[in-house]
């Protein structure tokens, strides 16, 4: 079963492009649909969790399936099989990028690809303030967020820490009297 | 000592990582880029390029990569640098495993309540914000040359950068089909 698990999330990991949310379907086919490990409802649910949770999606995913099933050593194999092809891949890469960094084709290749990259984080912003449903009273919220990293270099962590406490007030202490005088 | 630095660094970006891969990218720009400086802006924005074209979630990527960087960077050569690799990689992971465990064996039932519900949607925008910084953060010269000192590189960089977002964004064009016609563009003009 270690032996399973530590393979099929290599499969996963290794097949798998575009980000954790792009792996889904991918471990759903395996996950539910193929071997039968946890339901299609407690899918669900361990996506939102997996997505509601810091650190990244695919190993929050395995290591909660691994648990599941054979407990600690389970979720560390199937953690190590999710991270694993990753890791071997930029280990490479980074062991051979370096002697082809400098050669001008090499460059010239990257040099156009990095606006184009940039690019493709500029869109998932517009289309995740999209479906969070940002609007003309609350988009201050994460204009303020990117100002202050962009602008002043705050740390991310202290936005985040903030603003996990802000929700945590808010929700104890001003949203009750809100529903009482509603 | 830099592996303990690269275990600490690291442990804290898969630990207040929220948002994905690229909610995580402002986090680890902040940390490798600006706090630490184990990467260039163009390096670290290399590097999430070749993570878009390569299989597996950009953070471990990312991790892999800077551990080796700054490893190396710290003059360890060799085995010692992929020891940097796999310390940072690690140490991106574990908070989550951790954490997943604990919600897994204990916290499961919690994850539904009010207060949980009220944090969350209070993280939600700040993770729209996250994103928007770590595109701001990439604006600069590195990527894109500055208007004064190489106009063409610029100009093209902009170009790159308008057809990449309209391309994806409302043309919806696979990026990874982006990133190879960016490719040949700087290939044949810059």
């Amino acid at each position: 079963m270690h032996y399973q698990l530590f393979k099929t999330f290599s499969k996963i990991g290794a097949f798998t492009f575009g980000g954790g949310y792009a792996m889904i379907p991918m471990i759903e086919a395996e996950v539910v649909d193929k071997h039968h490990w946890i339901s299609k409802e407690e899918f669900t649910d361990l996506i939102a969790v997996a997505q509601s949770c810091p650190g990244v999606f695919a190993i929050n995913i395995s290591t909660f399936i691994g648990f599941k099933l054979r407990r600690y050593t389970g979720a560390i194999v199937a953690a190590a099989g999710a991270a694993l092809p990753s890791f071997l891949i930029i280990l490479l890469i980074a062991l051979f990028f370096h002697r082809f960094r400098n050669i001008p084709w090499v460059e010239s290749v990257f040099n156009g690809i990095r606006p184009a990259v940039v690019a493709l984080i500029a869109v998932p912003t517009f289309n995740l303030a999209k479906s969070t449903h940002i609007t003309l009273s609350n988009c201050w919220i994460p204009i303020v967020t990117a100002l202050l990293i962009w602008l002043l270099g705050v740390n991310p962590i202290l936005i985040i820490l903030a603003a996990a406490l802000g929700g945590y007030l808010y929700g104890q202490f001003i949203k009750p009297t809100e529903n009482e005088n509603g | 000592m830099i592996y303990l630095e690269l275990f600490i660094t690291f442990f804290q970006i898969g630990l207040f990582g929220f948002g994905g891969g690229y909610g995580m990218l402002s986090l680890i720009q902040t940390e490798t880029v600006v706090q630490h400086q184990w990467l260039s802006t163009a390096e670290f924005t290399n590097i999430v390029a070749i993570s878009q074209m390569t299989p597996g979630p950009v953070g471990i990527n990312a991790a892999t990569y800077c551990g080796y960087a700054a490893a190396q960077q710290a003059e360890y050569h060799g085995f010692m640098a992929v020891l940097g690799s796999a310390v940072a990689t690690f140490a991106l992971v574990l908070p989550s495993v951790i954490l997943m465990i604990l919600i897994s064996k204990i916290f499961m039932r919690y994850m539904d309540t009010p207060v949980m519900q009220s944090v969350f949607t209070a993280l939600r925008p700040v993770v729209v914000g996250l994103l928007a910084a770590a595109t701001l953060l990439l604006m600069n010269s590195d990527n894109f040359a500055t208007m004064t000192g190489d106009p063409w590189h610029f100009w093209i960089s902009v170009g790159l950068f308008v057809a990449t977002f309209v391309g994806t964004k409302y043309v919806k064009i696979n990026p990874i089909q982006m990133i190879g016609f960016a490719a040949f563009a700087g290939l044949m003009l810059l």
